[in-house]
């Protein structure tokens, strides 16, 4: 009877154990099926804003454009249609409200019943006109020639060098800039947090005293409970100024401002983990080494580190994933302009930066939101690589420790 | 004229008192084993005569460690030359992870040598040595790893081989492999007396009769007997020496 009841008691663990395994393993890739469904309608899509159409007029040898190429048409930075593959002649803005320069209101009549005549003959009668108007008032006997704009596609969002989601007429969705804004932050947070928490690492594992050790251990490991606003405000307040005040700059929001933070929130996994490594060097090749006449720096250069080198490298990783995926923070001492760095002293942004500030105000199911959430998908695609490299490496580790 | 010679040597490690008292000799050219149950100390004697033991906390020596009439425990001696003179084999192989060729150079590099066509003059000699050269000639550039433990195992001694010391310490270099790579390093230290100074701490008694000139029996921190092997296997003068060699305990 009673191993009965045990046996009972058994199942019921083991049917818990399963179901909270399975719900875990359901719900994370709901998510990620989530991310993906949610962005992925945006290509494909049409990126000139809807109910509105491009046209030029007829003689016009230019018939399509990109997203990129009207943005700096309308904005004045083209000016000459032989920029895009065109004859040259000067380029004519015309959005709809210039009608009224046009012709008189009389000549529109009063319900607009005219308009689509009218814009037939303005369009018609400017060579280098490009026009941004209702496709409502476009009838079949328009003299214009419909302007086509390229469809949102993966290299065109991945390389895209211009980052304007709410551009009129058309959004300009080149994801590049916070592409590269992140990997450029990251990368030199890493650039200071490696050499920095190797160090400390090594100290801690080799050279501290044990009482020094079972201070700054704990501490470390607090640094990595420090929530990231707090890092952030910390950056704002302290090195955001120093910045600006040292190098001489208009303001102190810039990439290498991102970056110190990054790498100070990545110091306490480097150390941590590359701490566990160094101390898990077996005691008998450090003495190898020690028995053969080497010194102590020596013996932790070129035998200790070598061998914990796989454990360091996963440590690096996991820094550098923490400091890609890092929002808040970021967030508020990079200074958010989505243009692609050329020096450190630049602002910056980054993907996580872009999403949280931009989701609130990008209106559900548009062109917009879906776009952040391809940019969610890359950033998780980026997170998946690390973590998949740090798996491999880890794996190579135990392969040349046993 | 002694090689190695220990006069009044005391050990603590915090409370404990690990070596009473041990006065002991070793001519050179000579092998002497040192036996005794787990605990006995001798390879804690072993380690001192490298001063290994100093990488150890809260220890405490007394006495002096004479190798070629010179205290080792004298102040301004330079550890890592002694070290140099005193080669050491491990009980586990203990190769580097580095390649085959790398391990044995590891000493010459470490000791400031960068001539290159001397360090490869020096692995070769050192591996031929170590009767390992045969083995690894055509894949000096893999991982040690790659190599079985008995091979591992002579790759260290031909690491230790590769400083040219004078004498090699060995804590047990065959407990942990089979009995055929166990023959092959006991036939190596053999071919090595001509040359070096050989102490070996073994739980195996065959083997200390085998390889060894001398052998000294530790009990409980103390030298109880120190004899020719031969007598010490035939005619032990000490009742616990001759219980301990028929293997009545420990």
């Amino acid at each position: 009877m009673k191993k009965n009841i045990s046996y009972i008691f058994n199942r019921i663990i083991t049917a818990l154990l399963y179901i909270s395994g399975s719900i875990t393993s359901i719900v994370v890739i709901l998510i990620v099926i989530f991310l993906f469904s949610e962005g992925v309608g945006m290509f494909g899509k049409n990126p000139t804003e809807e109910g509105f159409i491009m046209a030029v007029n007829k003689t016009n040898k230019v018939s399509h454009l990109d997203a990129e190429q009207v943005k700096l048409l309308f904005d004045g930075e083209i000016t000459n249609w032989q920029k895009v593959g065109g004859i040259n002649d000067s380029v004519i803005l015309f959005r709809m409200d210039n009608i009224t320069d046009y012709f008189t209101e009389e000549q529109i009549g009063e319900n607009f019943e005219n308009l689509p005549t009218c814009l037939s003959k303005v369009v018609d009668s400017i060579p280098g006109i490009i026009a941004f108007v209702g496709k409502k008032y476009i009838d079949k006997n328009f003299v214009g020639k419909e302007l086509k704009i390229e469809n949102i596609n993966i290299g065109g969002f991945l390389m895209g060098k211009l980052w304007f989601p709410t551009a009129q007429p058309v959004a300009v969705m080149g994801a590049l800039p916070l592409l590269l804004g992140t990997l450029w932050v990251s990368f030199f947070a890493i650039l200071f947090a490696l050499p920095l928490g190797l160090a400390t690492a090594i100290y801690m594992a080799e050279v501290a005293h044990p009482t020094v050790r079972n201070i700054l251990k704990p501490v470390i490991e607090l640094l990595a409970g420090i929530p990231s606003v707090v890092y952030g405000f910390f950056g704002l307040v302290v090195i955001v100024p120093f910045i600006q005040n040292t190098f001489n700059l208009p303001v102190g929001e810039t990439a290498f401002a991102g970056s110190i933070i990054l790498g100070i929130m990545a110091l306490p996994t480097i150390i941590t983990i590359s701490e566990d490594a160094i101390r898990t060097t077996p005691r008998s090749m450090k003495e190898a080494s020690l028995a053969l006449g080497a010194n102590h720096w020596q013996t932790i250069f070129r035998v200790i580190i070598p061998y914990s080198s796989s454990g360091i490298t996963a440590g690096a990783i996991l820094g550098i994933g923490r400091a890609i995926g890092e929002t808040m923070a970021v967030l508020m001492v990079t200074g958010n302009a989505a243009v692609i760095p050329n020096t450190l002293l630049e602002p910056v942004r980054t993907i996580p930066a872009t999403i949280a500030a931009e989701l609130g105000e990008a209106s559900q199911g548009g062109l917009h939101y879906q776009s952040l959430f391809i940019l969610g998908c890359v950033l998780f695609i980026i997170t998946m690589i690390v973590n998949l490299a740090v798996e491999f490496i880890s794996r190579r580790n135990k392969r040349v420790a046993s | 004229m002694y090689k190695i010679e220990t006069k009044d040597i005391n050990l603590y490690y915090g409370d404990h008192h690990a070596l009473k008292n041990i006065n002991l000799q070793m001519k050179a050219n000579t092998v002497t084993a040192l036996i005794g149950p787990s605990g006995c100390g001798k390879s804690t004697y072993l380690r001192l005569l490298n001063r290994m033991n100093d990488l150890i906390e809260n220890v405490r020596i007394e006495g002096t460690v004479l190798i070629d009439n010179k205290n080792i425990y004298e102040r301004g001696i330079k550890i890592d030359e002694l070290r140099k003179k005193v080669g050491m084999v491990f009980q586990k192989p203990n190769p580097f992870p580095k390649t085959i060729f790398e391990n044995v150079a590891y000493g010459l590099r470490v000791n400031g040598i960068s001539n290159k066509d001397y360090i490869e003059e020096r692995v070769v000699r050192s591996l031929q040595n170590a009767v390992l050269w045969d083995e690894v000639k055509d894949k000096l550039k893999k991982s040690a790893f790659e190599l079985s433990g008995g091979q591992q195992q002579r790759l260290c001694i031909a690491r230790a081989l590769a400083i040219e010391p004078s004498i090699i310490l060995m804590d047990e270099p065959a407990s942990a492999l089979d009995p055929i790579s166990t023959a092959k390093i006991e036939e190596l230290i053999y071919e090595l007396k001509d040359k070096y100074t050989i102490v070996i701490v073994t739980h195996n008694m065959q083997q200390a009769a085998r390889v060894s000139d001398r052998t000294a029996f530790f009990y409980i921190g103390e030298l109880i007997e120190y004899n020719d092997t031969k007598e010490i296997f035939t005619n032990p003068q000490n009742q616990r020496t001759q219980n301990y060699i028929t293997g009545r305990f420990g």
